[in-house]
């Protein structure tokens, strides 16, 4: 294993005129788990699909696995797995046809074929339901079942689109727990996702957005970096309207929703609790409750895409 | 190869476990044969006819019998007025009325010439057209057998032609001829639409559901997911082949006059061409909608038309005849015809296999490399 598994450099991909992907630059450890995140439409898919040969490059290089993902692209599938954002088995074969299906066209062995079946069920968790057809499993299993058959080949790296997308919070936390066990094993990890929380699983997180680059570091690394105001949790009935008004402040320095509170960044120089009260009361408004919060890289993310657009529009 | 194999084991599986396929590959063509053969057979048998005789001459009766014993004509009322004709026509009891006039047999004796009107039910025009044919066919052997008649009591001297019928085209048995036609050239439109579309469906299903893009991740390479995805198609034409010439054989009883196995060969050519078109489909379109849709508007719809199996080619403006020279199916009608009809063997048919092997081949090849381009 090299070092460094994935390895971009100015990756840029055009659809016509719009650019999906702007020359992102970043380098992805030997079994380490990288979390690529953006909003919809900010590029991760098109990201990955380049990494994974599915789509051409317009400008930059990368390699994968060590090797170059234009002119190596068969060294290249032979040492990924890739898991799409889409369920892409067949709905039409069984569990276990499947698996002997993908280990085939990955050119295992008949026996290492069976070896990495029981594997694969035991990672999907599918004991016992070997003859069912996916369609009929609940989504997180099928996307366990998906992540084994993209595995069978015991691949370097493995690429993962949104995995975790439309299944509920206790599967998701079952899907990451195999991701880190996968990682541990010396499998890098190159996973993408909007669900904030789940970036804090990542060794390391990328932020893009409309296709740049924006952050890059470990979780810690980014709070400590970006955030230096201190953030508070506002809690009041009329977040919308408490909001408009706190943004008419010189004194505040960023609003958000978050859930059904209101987190507000202040300048350091300021009583942050006490400006808020203030502002508030002004028009009759009295939150429940005030409370300072360690900043969520949902907080990060906020701060750093507001910046992003406040410069462009400059 | 062993990817091959495996990529052609899990074909299978999908097909085996697919509803429609049964129904399309078994029994839609024989269906469709069954249905067509014995659709012809039956609009020609039942030509009810009505009878309005206002002669009753033993000319007039010997007509009559003439309609009524050939088999095809049953005679569903006798009138004598024209006015009693209508209700016959009118409620589709009779698609045919024969109207024998006043000194039909008298005229004739004289050697006048004869009108006699036939009105024909058009609301049925397949029917109407057919019936008429055979009408004209047994009128015109009665003129006939009155000429002969004519002649033997007076020698040459009484060789007028003698005008029965408006018109009068078809002398051989209309019925068998068409069908006879017909019926193997099914085997070409059933091939088209079995192969055409569902090699495309298949492969741009696997790009619908996300499949084809696992597919190119993996080490495979794109001619195996070619070959993998054609094989089996080429297989279910094959079984269709046999069962449509073992249909039109054994079930409706229309010989062929050639070699099977050239029948056979050449239809294998041309699923080539069919199964080309449908990879090529496939690259064209993003959903199966889509296949289906440039499948039947763009290949089988105009294939059917231009081929010659709806409408002869020879009465088609010079143009549209050039263009039929592209059409795989064309070469395929001549085959199945030519075979069937007349047992001709490859000496004849060679560059119709040739035409169909040259098609074949640059189709399968641009398809094929669109298909990889698409992947790269
Ligand atoms: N083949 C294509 N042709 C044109 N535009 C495309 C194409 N594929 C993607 N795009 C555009 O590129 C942008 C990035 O898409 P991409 O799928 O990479 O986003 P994403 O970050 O994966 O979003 P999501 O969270 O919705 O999956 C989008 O605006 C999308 O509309
Ligand atoms: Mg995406």
């Amino acid at each position: 294993m090299p070092d460094v598994a994935i390895e971009a450099k100015e990756l840029t991909k055009r659809f016509g005129d719009f650019i999906a992907v702007d020359h992102i630059s970043f380098s992805v450890n030997g079994g380490e788990i990288f979390g690529f995140l953006g909003a919809n439409g900010s590029g991760k898919s098109t990201t990955i699909r380049m990494l994974c040969g599915l789509l051409q490059s317009s400008g930059g290089s990368a390699t994968v696995a060590g090797f170059d993902i234009n002119s190596q692209a068969d060294s290249v599938k032979e040492n990924i797995g890739y898991m799409s954002q889409k369920f892409s088995l067949y709905d039409d074969l069984t569990v276990t046809e499947n698996i002997r299906f993908w280990g085939g066209i990955y050119g295992l062995s008949d026996e290492m074929i069976a070896k990495r079946q029981a594997w694969a069920i035991g990672i999907a968790g599918l004991e016992g339901r070997e003859k069912s057809l996916p369609r009929e499993l609940p989504g997180g299993f099928k996307q366990r079942l998906a992540l084994a058959c993209a595995m069978l080949h015991s691949p370097k790296v493995v690429f993962l689109d949104e995995p975790t997308g439309g299944v509920d919070p206790i599967m998701r936390r079952r899907f990451w727990d195999l991701i880190r066990q996968l990682a541990e094993e010396g499998t890098t990890v190159f996973v993408t996702t909007h669900y904030l929380d789940e970036a804090e699983y990542c060794n390391r997180i990328m932020l893009i957005h409309a296709g740049r680059m924006i952050a890059v570091g470990t979780p810690e690394q980014l709070k400590k970096e970006y955030i230096r105001t201190p953030v508070l949790e506002v809690e009041t009935e009329r977040i919308i309207e408490a909001m408009a008004l706190l943004d008419e402040d010189d004194r505040v320095e960023e609003t958000s929703v978050f859930g059904t509170f209101l987190h507000v960044s202040i300048a350091e120089r300021y009583n942050a609790e006490k400006v808020i009260r203030e502002v508030l009361g002004a028009h009759n408004i009295s939150p429940s409750r005030i409370e300072p919060i360690v900043p969520s890289l949902e907080d990060v993310f906020i701060h750093l895409i507001d910046r992003q657009e406040a410069e462009q529009k400059r | 190869m062993r990817t091959l194999l495996h990529m052609l084991r899990k074909e299978f599986l999908q097909l085996r476990r697919d509803p429609r396929i049964v129904q399309l590959i078994l029994i839609g063509p024989i269906a469709q044969l069954l249905l067509f053969g014995y659709a012809i057979n039956m609009d020609v048998n039942t030509v009810p006819v009505v009878v309005c005789d206002m002669d009753h001459s033993i000319e007039s009766h010997d007509l009559i019998a003439r309609f009524s014993n050939s088999g095809y004509f049953p005679i569903v009322g006798y009138v004598d007025k024209l006015s009693d004709v209508d209700p016959y026509i009118d409620r589709s009891k009779a698609s045919l009325a024969l109207i024998i006039p006043e000194n039909f047999g008298r005229d004739i004796k004289r050697n006048a010439s004869v009108p006699l009107p036939v009105i024909v039910d058009g609301s049925e025009s397949n029917s109407a057209s057919v019936g008429l044919n055979y009408a004209g066919a047994i009128i015109a052997g009665y003129s006939q057998n009155i000429l002969v008649q004519n002649f033997s009591r007076r020698g040459f001297g009484g060789l007028h032609p003698i005008q029965v019928i408006p018109e009068v085209r078809v002398w051989y048995n209309p019925e068998l001829k068409s069908r006879n036609f017909l019926v193997p050239g099914i085997l070409g439109t059933l091939l088209l639409q079995a192969t055409v579309l569902l090699t495309a469906l298949a492969i741009v299903k696997e790009k619908e559901s996300g499949t084809m893009e696992q597919l190119i991740v993996t080490p495979i390479k794109p001619y195996q997911i070619i070959i993998g995805k054609l094989a089996p198609f080429f297989i279910i034409g094959a079984i269709d082949i046999v069962l449509a010439i073992a249909g039109t054989t054994i079930v409706l009883g229309i010989p062929v006059r050639g070699s099977i196995w050239l029948l056979g060969g050449l239809s294998l050519l041309f699923i080539m061409t069919t199964l080309g078109l449908g990879l090529f489909v496939s690259t064209v379109s993003q959903t199966q909608q889509q296949a289906m849709m440039t499948t039947i508007f763009f290949l089988i719809m105009p294939m059917n038309f231009l081929s010659g199996f709806i409408f002869p080619i020879e009465n088609m403006p010079k143009i549209i005849q050039y263009v039929t020279y592209l059409l795989p199916l064309r070469y395929f009608f001549e085959i199945i015809r030519d075979v069937f009809l007349r047992g001709v063997g490859f000496d004849v048919l060679w560059p119709q296999a040739l035409a169909l092997f040259i098609f074949g081949v640059c189709i399968l090849t641009l398809a094929s490399l669109r298909f990889r381009k698409k992947l790269a």
